[in-house]
């Protein structure tokens, strides 16, 4: 392929005058970058034109509905998969011909993968040893990323004499203990119970901290996407539905996707009425809301309201809505109501507890502010 | 009433499956152990009843440099046929199960093609094909044909162990740096070695069983076991011959059954190893 020998040659534009620059761009350039990427298995698109900038030392999470197309790009960084368009860069250098073993990535598996014929050191070892680290210096820096995941004097131990926990720790050390460029994390939560998942997301994270590697997260658990994250791509289908920070996706999601997909948001189809000060909903209410700029009346609109953004009971709040319960959920500090306000519509709506739970066919008045509520677009595009 | 007529009427059809069983077994086995028995009688006759316990047989047998040089061509030729039947059995499974490849199904298809075919006509045809381009039989030919033989066991084997070796272990491999040879090596070989063991054994008692398609690829002149117990049988049915079958049972038997056990206690070991050295 003579055209691509030629861009590696040039991999990117070198700004006039900056001889001997290269040093200087590796030290700026992202951890990774992908240029419009297409992933195509045959026919089907995998993923298409995703581009996404990494930055060094951060935390991203790619969160998505299974069959969106995270895994796939997570693979693609190894070389696991090839992709059939655009380019992936690591620290500013073009990986997309070079072989898995020669990329300098730590992969962490969702079934921890760990050689079940090897005992830990030699499981641990194993990324040291294929980068001609000398005897002594390997069973060191063995010995500390065992402590790194409290596991130390593991090292005899075979892989089945392990819980699911700390097998995946062990991988965690296998992945990281060559220092390696970036941290890929396949759904590495999802195998292990409800306990050992939230022990190891803090831990995960702090070990992340602590080496101060660049890690791209898999999953497609919001939970673990707001706890652990710098930031999110939420994807669907292939494509990026939006980046930013865990507040920014949960609070001002970009699209209806995003907001019924993190944290099932409420979602209120409407027209809007006093040049986008007020929305008219479908079930017959006015509400108020706050619109980052002015609408033309009677235009359709999507109200997002987050469970959380209710109260119920009594209160001071502008828009104020009333239905009857149809279940309450008491979950100690708050509850989760449905609430039915007519037209076919009912809400979800988490709020703390107000003298005491609503029961079953209740009237409930629920309460909420404009600056509480995001609105959408025909299109479900968030009207910024 | 009914449930005891129901219980005895179960009891008395495990009675008569019971009895079936045992039958089959001595069906089975009663010519093997008659051949074993009557190679330590005293007669010249082989037959009931035995007249008195005797190794004068195998006395015979031992001096006897036709049967000598038969049993070494037949080991030689088992051991050969093992070890590039499994070499070949091994590397085919390992494509068929992790590579696409245009004609896979094909292929999968030819590999165990000379297992289905009856071995007189396999044996036929391959030799009329060396008739066909004016070759004459020797020794590689034989060699060849045990391996086209063995083939199909040992990929069989092979493959159904590749299956249940995931595919992220050798992507994990890769990850850490590994070549894909590196990988294979270290990962993927070590954890087929259940298979490659048990291919190598089922691929020697093969060949050194084999009759009816020997007998159509022998040079002129050479001997194996089996071909040479035949040619014997041709003569008398001499005492000598129940011995010498006895020391063929031994082998194709006795090997098979020493190796799985080696490989057993040596996992074992391992095993138990472990824990062991962590208290030390």
């Amino acid at each position: 392929m003579p055209e691509s020998q030629g861009t590696k040659l040039h991999p990117r534009p070198v700004p006039a005058g900056a001889a001997g620059a290269s040093a200087a761009a590796e030290a700026n350039s992202p951890a990774v970058e992908f240029r419009d990427i297409d992933i195509a298995y045959g026919k089907f698109v995998a993923v298409r034109d995703f581009s996404l900038s990494i930055r060094k030392g951060s935390f991203v999470t790619l969160l998505g509905p299974s069959g969106c197309g995270k895994t796939t790009i997570l693979r693609s960084i190894a070389g696991l998969v090839d992709i059939s368009g655009g380019q992936i860069m690591i620290d500013g250098r073009r990986v997309d011909d070079v072989p898995i073993y020669k990329r300098n990535i730590g992969l962490v598996f969702q079934s921890y993968a760990l050689f079940p014929h090897k005992n830990v050191f030699d499981n641990v070892a194993f990324g040291l040893k294929y980068r001609n680290v000398p005897k002594p210096e390997i069973a060191r820096k063995v010995g500390k990323a065992l402590e790194m995941v409290r596991l130390p004097g593991s090292e005899k131990k075979l892989p089945s004499q392990l819980s699911g926990g700390q097998q995946q720790r062990i991988a965690l050390a296998r992945a990281i203990v060559f220092e390696p460029q970036v941290l890929l994390l396949d759904e590495p939560l999802s195998a292990l119970d409800a306990n050992m998942r939230e022990e190891m997301r803090v831990e995960i994270k702090k070990i992340q901290k602590e080496t101060g590697i660049t890690a791209i997260f898999v999953t497609h658990d919001q939970e673990e996407a707001l706890s652990m994250s710098d930031r999110i791509v939420v994807m669907n289908a292939g494509a990026v539905e939006q980046i930013g920070t865990p507040e920014e996706v949960y609070e001002t999601p970009a699209t209806a996707f995003v907001a019924d997909f993190l944290g099932k948001a409420n979602m209120l189809a409407g027209t809007v009425s006093r040049s986008g000060q007020a929305v008219v909903l479908a079930t017959g209410q006015t509400i108020n809301v706050a619109c980052p700029r002015p609408l033309g009346d009677g235009s359709k609109v999507t109200v997002v309201v987050r469970p959380q953004k209710f109260s119920v009971g009594a209160g001071t709040s502008v828009n104020r809505l009333t239905g009857r319960v149809v279940s309450a959920s008491y979950l100690g500090g708050s509850a989760i109501y449905e609430i039915d306000i007519g037209g076919k519509t009912s809400l979800r709506a988490n709020a703390p507890i107000n003298g005491r739970v609503l029961r079953e066919g209740e009237t409930a008045d629920l309460g909420f502010d404009p600056e509480g509520c995001v609105l959408l677009d025909e299109d479900g595009q968030r009207i910024s | 009433m009914r449930g005891t007529r129901r219980k005895q009427e179960g009891r008395w059809a495990w009675r008569l499956t019971g009895f079936v069983t045992v039958c089959v077994y001595i069906f089975m086995f009663a010519p093997i152990v008659a051949t074993v028995i009557l190679s330590f009688n005293a007669s010249m006759f082989g037959g009931f009843p035995m007249t008195g316990f005797s190794l004068q047989w195998y006395g015979k047998l031992m001096a006897n440099e036709a049967v000598l040089a038969a049993f070494r061509t037949s080991l030689w030729i088992a051991l050969v046929t093992a070890i590039v039947t499994t070499a070949i059995g091994v590397t085919t499974a390992f494509a068929l199960v992790r590579f696409d490849f245009r004609g896979k199904q094909a292929l999968s298809t030819l590999v165990i093609l000379p297992a289905l075919v009856p071995e007189t006509i396999l044996g036929v045809g391959l030799l009329v094909l060396i008739k066909a381009v004016d070759q004459p039989r020797t020794m590689l030919l034989l060699v060849l044909g045990h391996i086209l033989l063995a083939v199909p066991y040992v990929v069989l084997i092979a493959q159904a162990r590749m299956i249940g070796i995931r595919r992220v272990y050798e992507e994990a491999a890769l990850s850490l740096g590994a070549s894909r040879f590196s990988s294979f090596r270290e990962i993927t070989l070590p954890l087929l070695i259940p298979a490659v063991v048990g291919g190598a054994l089922l691929a020697f008692t093969i060949s050194f069983d084999n009759t009816s398609a020997s007998l159509f690829w022998r040079p002129a002149g050479v001997e194996t076991m089996p071909t040479q117990i035949l040619s014997m049988l041709k003569i008398s049915i001499s005492p000598e011959i129940n011995a010498l079958g006895t020391v063929m049972i031994l082998v194709t038997v006795g090997i098979p059954l020493i190796g799985g056990l080696i490989l057993q206690s040596l996992t074992k070991l391992r095993r138990r190893g472990e824990p062991k050295e962590e208290t030390q």
